[in-house]
């Protein structure tokens, strides 16, 4: 293919996303540094705010934990799904994909109707005889990262199967056959060479967790803030632009920071295990 | 599987998790009750009558099908070629300018609606709807890079050569051969797409205007203030719609097209 034809192709995507998402993009962030001449007083300011970073360590947090609760529990998940017959293998690959596909509202409301004052887990409880008053786990930092974890276990999962897919089902045989217990055959040999697949679904999860506006909107509100909540309450409720812009600039920063270690992380430990082959 | 009982259980537990919440939607949308109850007291369709004769949600609904249409045809539009010079030309910087077109990835949705909202709505003063396209088409355009591209790796380009030395343009060679030979592809990028577009929130969170609200922005502004079945009826829509794109994937293409 000649370079000229190349450069027409590309043309118009680049066009458009140069004007309708770099353009966009700096016109919101170039305010946050710039008034007057250079200046960081905006992301100072935001630093010192404790309320400011309370939600910013809280999505942190939330994102984190969701992210290695969907590790431990895609993991083998994932592996009971590469070992199914392939019937069952696409049943379950099936179950775990429509939630995926599933609006985030309809996923939200489902907690909504768990968790609530009114919800399942109370009034169980409560028929039990465990507590006489509906608990509140709603708007809580719980409930956001609940419904976090259900947003985002389908990614994990769905990223894990394709890589147990290539783990040989004789090495664990062998392993076995060596004297390994079930548990600790798994432990030594199928996590190892699985840790790839789960650093590319805990990129995805991370930061997905970290960006997601509806999830935390619903199960969280106003009283469990996270930064995609905290800009548009910033930009709507408040009219502060330049406050959403600093809050947009570290989602971003902090998403290319995870992104650029994770992978790192992932391409250093793949060179690695091709070294020991 | 027999032989790990241990595994067995906690796939099955994980499997309960993700499908369970979903079950006791599905089953308030049939509840006689004014606000949402589990389990139910009686038995209804009526919400779904509510929801079906709801203006807003009718409205919203084929608001999002236009928008989600829109956006994914100009992806495909847009993205195809784009593709196509990405894995076919030896131009320089490629990896670079991959990365480029993926970027809407890297920038959470809620940024991308809001410097859409300043920059075109507030500053150009251009209409909401063109804005809400807009950024639904960035959004989706990384799906089409990847997902044809990774067709287009698949594919032996000695075809498309061979055609061209027996004399077919290369223009008609890639309607005709380039085209044909990815189109699993395009069709599973079309459906992650869409399905992706219609789903989206964040981006549309700031593109809104008179009449001009998506479904699932509708949908979640009503559970913020409401808590009757009417959305229950409405997720159970949903729900069905993907089963219903689920199976037809399945009988096509294999579910696995769309885990991508």
């Amino acid at each position: 293919m000649k370079n000229k034809s190349a450069v027409l192709f590309l043309l118009p995507g680049s066009v458009l996303l140069i004007f309708f998402l770099f353009i966009p993009l700096c016109s919101v962030l170039w305010p946050t540094i710039f008034e007057e001449g250079l200046s960081f007083s905006a992301y100072i300011d935001f630093f010192k705010d404790e309320y400011y970073v309370e939600i910013l360590v809280r999505t942190l947090r939330i994102a984190i934990i969701a992210t290695i609760v969907c590790a431990i529990m895609g993991v083998p998940t994932s592996y009971f799904i590469s070992r199914c017959s392939k019937k069952w293998k696409g049943i379950l690959i099936a179950v775990s994909m429509f939630p995926m596909l599933t609006n985030s509202v309809v996923r939200s409301f489902a907690w909504i109707n768990i968790l609530g004052k009114n919800g399942i887990i109370n009034k169980l409880l409560m028929a039990v005889g465990l507590i006489e008053e509906p608990l509140s786990m709603l708007y809580t930092e719980f409930s956001v990262l609940m419904g976090t974890i259900y947003l985002f276990l389908p990614i994990m999962i769905m990223t894990l199967v394709g890589v147990m897919d290539n783990i040989d089902n004789d090495l664990m045989e062998a392993a076995e056959s060596l004297g390994g217990s079930k548990l600790r055959s798994f432990i030594e040999v199928v996590l190892p060479l699985s840790v790839p697949g789960i650093i590319t679904g805990s990129v995805l999860v991370f930061t997905g967790a970290l960006t997601a506006y509806t999830t935390p909107q619903l199960l969280g509100g106003n009283k469990s803030l996270v930064l995609a909540t905290f800009i548009y309450q910033r930009a709507m409720t408040l009219n502060d632009w330049r406050g959403a812009g600093v809050i947009a600039f570290i989602m971003i920063v902090i998403t290319l920071v995870v992104m650029k270690v994770l992978n790192t992380l992932a391409a250093h430990l793949d060179r690695r295990g091709e070294n020991n082959a | 599987m027999r032989r790990y009982r241990g595994l067995t259980l906690f796939a099955i537990l994980v499997f309960a998790f993700l499908i369970i919440p979903l079950v006791i939607i599905a089953v308030t949308a049939f509840g006689t009750e004014k606000t949402i109850a589990f389990p139910i007291k009686g038995f209804t369709l009526s919400w779904f009558g509510v929801a079906l004769s709801s203006r807003s949600f009718k409205n919203a609904f084929f608001l999002s099908f236009k928008v989600a249409l829109l956006a994914t045809l100009l992806a495909l539009l847009i993205g195809i070629p784009a593709a196509y010079a990405l894995s076919r030309s030896g131009i320089k910087g490629k990896k670079l300018i991959k990365n480029f077109f993926l970027s809407p990835t890297i920038v959470p949705g809620i940024v991308v609606g809001y410097s859409l909202f300043l920059f075109i709505i507030v500053k150009l003063k251009m209409p909401v709807f063109q804005g809400l396209l807009l950024g639904h088409f960035l959004v989706v355009l990384p799906y089409v890079i990847r997902v044809v591209g990774g067709a287009l790796e698949q594919f032996d380009f000695s075809i498309e050569e061979v055609s061209w030395s027996l004399g077919c343009s290369k223009p008609r060679a890639f309607f005709e051969v380039v085209l044909p030979n990815i189109s699993s592809g395009i069709i599973s990028s079309f459906l992650l797409a869409f399905i992706n577009s219609f789903n989206n929130i964040p981006v549309s969170m700031f593109l809104t205007g008179p009449g001009i609200v998506t479904l699932p922005n509708t949908l979640m502004s009503y559970v913020e203030y409401n808590y009757d079945p009417t959305v229950s009826a409405v997720s159970v829509m949903l729900m069905l719609t993907t089963i219903g794109i689920m199976f037809v994937v399945e009988k096509t293409l294999g579910i696995s097209a769309l885990a991508k």
